[in-house]
């Protein structure tokens, strides 16, 4: 099914209109805010902490835990059930991922780095968002890092490739599809993949050089952030 | 910061705080409507100093109880998430979640604020249940006032959603308000040694013996109390605490005109 234009207007290989902070937790050693459309993921980083039960610990690196959770309000539809689901846990999983290979573990053996994300307001897109929030908030918390990581999800809508579906476009009736897709931006590594739906060799590729280009959007949004948060101490 | 009760205590005895308010001196507080009103039906987020509290309502239709078929009904749920404070842990809501939200649950439903029969759509059958969710982010003493707060505003951002042959239309928000007739406000003094205070620090509140949750309403009248902590209180102790929490309602309900 054709789709020749986006519903809100935006080029194709445009993402959301961005909004990075850090710092808004108080009690957390690092925290962040992200926006992109309407989604708003904030993140909070605790740790290093100890690991209980004790046969969790590894003897050579820190492990890295990431709570992914959608407040209550914070769907357009129902209200969303609180507490854990399935869904949830996998994405705290894959957050974990993309993130272990960019942060220096085996300089806190034995203890426990902690990311907890929630979302009040949802527009798809919320474990890019997510992401990027947490990369902000371990930056922020001052771990040792690679680089920082960013993400978000490109896609198909009807025929057309996209970058950064919202929930309208995701919910197609011609069909969509989903990839979220994160990266280390100055090698262009990625380090989240997950892909819904069916899709062509080639607009995948071009999907991805699409998610490429926004994740250097990204960058620079976060770059800004975190440097505000200096500028401000500074004055 | 880590400050030992013993030092905390002894800081209030001598008639200093230590952030150098006076003993019935809030904090700045801050509220914020609509932070989530693409997908709530009404959200605000208060913050009473660093600490910092988001709610936000969703709405669904149900049968109303037995007892009272004219009437709709208010569901409070509080999430202590780990990600406000490092003493909060992940799990089945503790303990303290669950005072936090019944307290607050109380203050707006034996108020009558919200007018529950407005709740109703066909009495006996249908009616609305109003879930408020609250999330503290950043949790630094004083989480019933800032709960019982970000509740409050939360109810007064809300509009209906759209009601269509019988269906909730999710996506279009509705002009028409929640029917909000009054404005009960919430204050906890605690008593420290032989002091009390409000709008207590995180540390103050770990030097506390006793505390009294008191919802005021618009007219002088009490709605609402709840005494927590192990130390007993005399009652002119407790005719004091309630006269600073009137004085100090009638300040904080300001932030709502």
């Amino acid at each position: 099914m054709k789709y020749a234009k986006r519903n809100d207007g935006r080029k194709f290989d445009e993402p959301r209109q961005m909004k990075a902070e850090v710092g808004v937790i108080k009690n957390a050693v690092g925290s962040a805010k992200f926006q992109i459309g309407k989604t708003i993921a904030i993140a909070a980083v605790y740790g290093p902490n100890d690991v209980f039960p004790k046969f969790l610990q590894k003897p050579d690196r820190a492990i890295l835990r990431c709570s992914y959770n959608m407040m209550a309000f914070s769907g357009s539809g129902e209200r969303v059930r609180p507490g854990t689901n399935r869904r949830g846990k996998e994405i705290g999983m894959v957050m974990e991922k993309a993130f272990e290979n960019v942060l220096d573990l085996s300089e806190f053996p034995k203890a426990a780095i902690d990311v907890f994300v929630e979302l009040p307001q949802t527009d798809a897109g919320t474990r890019c968002a997510g992401i990027c929030a947490a990369s902000l908030a371990l930056a922020d918390a001052g771990f040792e890092m690679k680089d920082l990581v960013c993400a978000v999800s490109c896609g198909l809508v009807g025929d057309q490739v996209v970058v950064d579906l919202d929930k309208s476009e995701e919910d197609f009736e011609g069909g969509a599809v989903d990839i979220p897709i994160a990266m280390t931006p100055r090698n262009g590594e990625v380090t989240l993949l997950q892909l819904d739906g069916e899709i062509s060799k080639e607009e995948l590729k071009k999907a991805i050089e699409f998610g490429r280009e926004a994740c250097l959007k990204i960058y620079e949004v976060q770059k800004e952030a975190l440097k505000a948060k200096y500028k401000e101490a500074k004055e | 910061m880590i400050i030992s009760k013993e030092y905390m205590q002894s800081v209030i005895a001598q008639g200093k705080r230590i952030d150098g308010r006076k003993f019935d001196e809030y904090r700045n507080i801050e509220i914020e409507y609509g932070i989530s009103p693409k997908s709530s039906e009404g959200s605000a987020r208060v913050k009473i100093g660093n600490t910092e509290v988001l709610a936000g309502v969703k709405m669904e239709l149900g049968t109303p109880f037995p007892d009272k078929p004219d009437e709709g009904s208010i569901m409070v749920n509080v999430e202590l998430i780990p990600m406000a404070s490092p003493l909060f842990e992940s799990g089945p809501p503790s303990i303290d979640a669950i005072e936090l939200a019944r307290v607050t649950d109380r203050g707006i439903r034996e108020s009558k604020a919200l007018d529950f029969k407005k709740l109703c759509v066909v009495e006996g059958e249908k009616v609305w249940l109003v879930f408020i969710d609250i999330y503290p982010i950043n949790a630094d003493g004083n989480m019933f006032d800032a709960c019982y707060l970000a509740t409050l505003a939360a109810i007064k951002d809300a509009s209906f959603p759209i009601l269509e042959d019988g269906k909730i239309d999710y996506k279009t928000k509705g002009k028409e308000k929640l029917p909000l007739t009054k404005l009960p406000i919430s204050c906890t003094v605690w008593k420290v040694g032989n002091e009390f205070i409000v709008d207590p620090l995180h540390e103050e509140e770990e030097a506390a013996d006793a505390r009294i949750s008191i919802v005021f309403m618009d007219d002088g009248r009490i709605c609402a109390m709840q005494k927590g902590g192990s130390e007993a209180l005399k009652p002119e102790e407790i005719f004091k605490m309630v006269d600073i929490a009137e004085e100090k309602t009638n300040e904080v309900r300001r932030h709502f005109k």
